[in-house]
């Protein structure tokens, strides 16, 4: 028997009729049943329609239609039941929607089944339990509205019914699949966005009202509650997006005010020690009591606020980086990052050197030190600190005015603790080596001196020992000693050949410091002098008068040298050296003579050396090294990435070069080109923000 | 067909005798090139200056390698290319020469072979400042005069640089080419420009806004 065609019209209709019944049946509606031969009808109608021959194949029409049916029910009846009831009414109501609605969808797409035999895979369409459990949708708005509002009636502190809410999320989850489209969508970034307004909210208000110990307290609250959220109804997958949110939403404004207000009190001292200090004279590099005292409060500000946020249980970078970027007024000098580091080092000198002017027990300096590390560690231009420090240290160490070595070495592993990279702190903690080595062999040498009495000069001395190309690289003058002070040297070589066989030592007659007691008419003053200075006095023993010829043939030093040891012995405060004649340069016919009538009220006088260092060459030296850094960087980072665009490897760059200093784009670029130059990258003929590294 | 390939090449050989014979009106015996002295006696013969951009052009499509020079094979490259071996041929077909390197695909490969052909010492990478200042006038101004005049007006007053590299004139061409002008409103100095370009357009905004 052949079958007539089904007309559209009439097939649909049918179908329509079969499928009130059905949907009275789930409603509860309906007093018979909805058995196997309405089934059978239904779905022999609809393989009818697919399978006869076009034009009459109705496969897509009643693809489309299901889909078109199940929404129209959704928004005719499910809509209007949810819109009278709210809040958690709705919910249940939405909950209760759903059931019916997922048996209604499974029992459809039973009726509907054959399309899924052969139409919707040949077609790869979306299958019809899904299509039509994705209609749901619909209603997620509504449901939105009314969990929101739950959650920020339980953020208020009310009881709400979680086990809806759970439910609720837990539908929403089960609509999307497996991607979660639908939570992600529907519910998560909309989450996101209200609960960022909730906090910015509130963050305005507190921070107003609060102070910040009471924000902070409040602020953990918050957060404690949005993880419970969280944990108890919304997808574990939110948690960590949601706590950022908030994190950000109520850090950044107490952050951002704690920034201001800190900055305020850190303008506040630089001020004040600029007004105390002398109208013409800025910070530069002089260093007196009232940077001395700025320093120390730019200190206490520091650890002061450090310890508020250590208190907190909440440790976030946000605060340390508020924290870090309020202190920019003091780090910022008249070069760019000087003025704070080098008061700093200037500080430590201070309180590391023998004749600092603030007396610390050993207690109170080490506590005092290990609060700048932590400054340190909270500065940008970390190398710039290093390198003034290492100014300091030097004189420190070699001219013996380093008050306590112990001291010394405790503050380099402070440092090393808090900066990490060895790279930064490794010269400065070889330094301090050196000097242990000297005074772990001190005794050693007089031992030594005592065991051979023929070597020994009779006199008290102690030779300092460096490594080579740990510290500056020093002229080694070239000086005819005294001969007591040659016998000395000698001694020494005896004794250090006893210790190693393998190491040469060279005399740096230039850093050597002697006291001589030298008789002034009035009265015996002890001279503290370099070694050249010594050399040249000691010419005075035997004559009264000498000419710079003869000073000059008998010293064997350069021109210049003599000429600066001669500067420093007969100008300036102590004029050990008359000059004939009395100007204002020297010049090889000149004459000296001793001046016997020299006195002064102290018995101990030190010829000052040479200045200890020059802000801008400091700079220039850290600007060299940061050269060489960021070169190395750039070829690290290029050699394993090949390819990268300015903006990448900036962003590169400042991550691996971050704990030394924080280096800018226009120096970067400079490098760049630089590397250009040397054949180490080349820029992309295309695009031209593009650098390719070259093997 | 044998006879007649054979006359082609008989032609072809016949073209490559003149184009020699041209050569050795200009070299110089002993060295077997043609140096600045002969190139001085070619500018007369057709008339235009040394520094005329179309003798660089010629030197382009020479592909030659030493400034100042010219050798046999080069000048059979360049001359069997434009179909010239005389010196009446070589003054009609300067023009369109010149019109086929202002053609831009062939323009950019002529701006970065003019850098080359400046550099005369081996492993020199870059030029100093006066010579750039006269080989964008020579090669670039008539293009972008407003633009060249005022680079060249910067370059001799700052201190920064003494060179420019390869990588800057390049930098400069695209500038001329990209930057709206005189407003430089699409500049962007976050993007990588060479630092000169960056430094000569805040030395222009300063002039903006001076005058």
């Amino acid at each position: 028997m052949r079958y007539s065609l089904i007309e559209w019209d009439e097939g649909w209709n049918s179908i329509q009729k079969s499928m009130n019944k059905l949907n009275r049946v789930i409603e509860g509606l309906s007093e018979t049943p909805f058995d196997a031969e309405d089934f059978m009808m239904l779905y022999t109608t609809i393989y009818n329609m697919c399978t006869q021959p076009p034009p009459h194949d109705y496969c897509h029409q009643l693809y489309d239609k299901y889909k078109e049916t199940i929404e129209q029910h959704i928004t005719l009846k499910r809509l209007p039941s949810l819109a009278e009831k709210h809040e958690e009414f709705m919910l249940q109501e939405f909950v209760k929607s759903w059931e019916r609605h997922k048996v209604r969808v499974k029992r459809m797409s039973h009726c509907f089944f054959f399309l899924a035999r052969h139409f919707i895979p040949s077609r790869s369409l979306t299958n019809l339990e899904e299509v039509g459990l994705n209609c749901f949708r619909e209603l997620n708005l509504r449901a939105r509205v009314a969990a929101f509002s739950l959650i920020d009636r339980e953020r208020e502190g009310e009881r709400i019914d979680r086990g809806l809410l759970k439910n609720v999320m837990g539908i929403i989850v089960e609509i999307g699949t497996e991607k979660m489209d639908a939570y992600k969508e529907d519910i998560e970034g909309h989450l996101l966005k209200s609960s960022g307004e909730y906090y910015s909210r509130k963050a305005s208000s507190w921070i107003a009202e609060e102070s910040y110990m009471d924000y902070m307290v409040k602020a953990e609250l918050c957060l404690r509650r949005e993880k419970n959220i969280v944990s108890h109804y919304l997808h574990s997958s939110s948690e960590k997006k949601l706590v950022e949110k908030v994190e950000h939403e109520l850090f950044e404004p107490l952050a951002n005010a704690f920034k201001q207000k800190v900055s305020l009190e850190v303008k506040a001292l630089v001020q004040q020690a600029k007004d105390h200090a002398s109208s013409n004279q800025d910070f530069n590099g002089a260093y007196g009591m009232q940077e001395h005292v700025l320093v120390r409060n730019i200190l206490e500000l520091h650890t002061k606020y450090l310890a508020f946020f250590s208190d907190c249980l909440i440790k976030n970078y946000i605060f340390h980086r508020a924290l870090r970027d309020s202190f920019d007024l003091f780090w910022n000098g008249p070069v760019a990052g000087s003025l704070g580091a080098e008061l700093l080092a200037a500080f430590c000198d201070n309180l590391l050197k023998n004749d600092g002017n603030e007396k610390l027990s050993d207690e109170a300096a080490k506590d005092t030190l290990e609060k700048v590390a932590k400054l340190v560690s909270y500065m940008s231009s970390k190398d710039l600190f290093i390198e003034f420090y290492k100014k300091r240290l030097i004189p420190r160490l070699l001219f013996d005015r380093s008050s306590n070595l112990e001291r010394e070495k405790s503050f380099v592993t402070n440092l090393k603790q808090k900066l990490g990279g060895t790279f930064l702190t490794s010269r400065i903690d070889k330094m301090v080596e050196d000097m242990t080595w000297t005074q772990d062999n001190k005794t050693s040498f007089s031992e030594y001196l005592h065991s051979n009495p023929n070597v020994n000069p009779g006199l008290d001395f102690t030779v300092t020992v460096l490594t080579t190309g740990l510290w500056p690289s020093y002229k080694p003058f070239n000086l005819n000693l005294p001969a007591e002070m040659k016998t000395c040297v000698e001694a020494f070589e005896g004794f250090h050949e006893t210790k190693t066989k393998c190491r040469k030592l060279n005399w740096i007659n230039s850093l050597g410091t002697c006291y001589i007691n030298s008789n002034f008419e009035s009265k015996t003053i002890e001279l503290v002098v370099s070694s050249c200075q010594a050399a040249l006095l000691l010419l005075f023993s035997d004559a009264d008068r000498l000419s710079y010829s003869e000073i000059f043939t008998q010293l064997n030093l350069d021109h210049d040298d003599l000429v600066q040891t001669l500067y420093s012995l007969s100008y300036g405060k102590y004029k050990i050296l008359l000059k004939e004649p009395n100007t204002k340069n020297i010049s090889p016919n000149d004459s000296f003579e001793f001046n016997s009538k020299f006195t002064g009220r102290m018995k101990r006088i030190k010829i000052p050396h040479l200045p200890l260092y020059e802000t801008k060459e400091v700079i220039k030296e850290v600007e060299k090294d940061r050269r060489y850094a960021i070169d190395a960087a750039i070829t690290r980072i290029m050699k394993k990435q090949k390819v990268l665009d300015l903006q990448q490897l900036f962003v590169e760059c400042v991550e691996k070069l971050g704990h030394i200093f924080k280096p800018d784009i226009k120096t970067l670029k400079q490098r760049i080109e630089n590397l250009i130059d040397r054949d180490y990258l080349e820029r992309d003929k295309e695009n031209h923000n593009i650098f390719k590294y070259l093997v | 067909m044998k006879k007649m390939r054979r006359s082609a090449i008989k032609a072809a050989n016949k073209e490559l005798e003149r184009i020699d014979a041209f050569f050795n009106t200009y070299a110089n015996m002993s060295s077997g090139l043609i140096d600045p002295e002969g190139i001085e006696r070619l500018c007369s013969d057709v008339e235009v200056d040394h520094t005329d951009v179309r003798i660089l052009m010629l030197a382009w499509k020479m592909k030659a390698e030493k400034q100042g020079y010219f050798t046999l094979e080069e000048w059979r490259t360049g001359f069997k290319a434009i179909r010239v071996s005389n010196k009446y041929a070589l003054k009609k077909a300067l023009p369109e020469l010149e019109k086929e390197v202002r053609r831009p695909t062939n323009f950019v490969d002529f701006y970065s072979y003019s850098f080359r052909y400046c550099l005369t010492e081996e492993k020199q990478k870059s030029i100093d400042i006066d010579s750039i200042c006269e080989l964008l006038n020579i090669v670039l101004r008539s293009q972008y005069q407003a633009q060249v005049d005022l680079f060249v007006q910067y370059l001799k007053t700052q201190n920064d640089y003494k060179v420019i590299n390869m990588d800057q004139w390049m930098g400069f061409y695209r500038f001329c080419e990209e930057i709206s002008f005189p407003d430089l409103s699409n500049y962007d100095p976050e993007l990588a420009w060479p630092l000169i370009l960056d430094n000569f357009v805040e030395w222009l905004r300063e002039k903006q806004t001076q005058s």
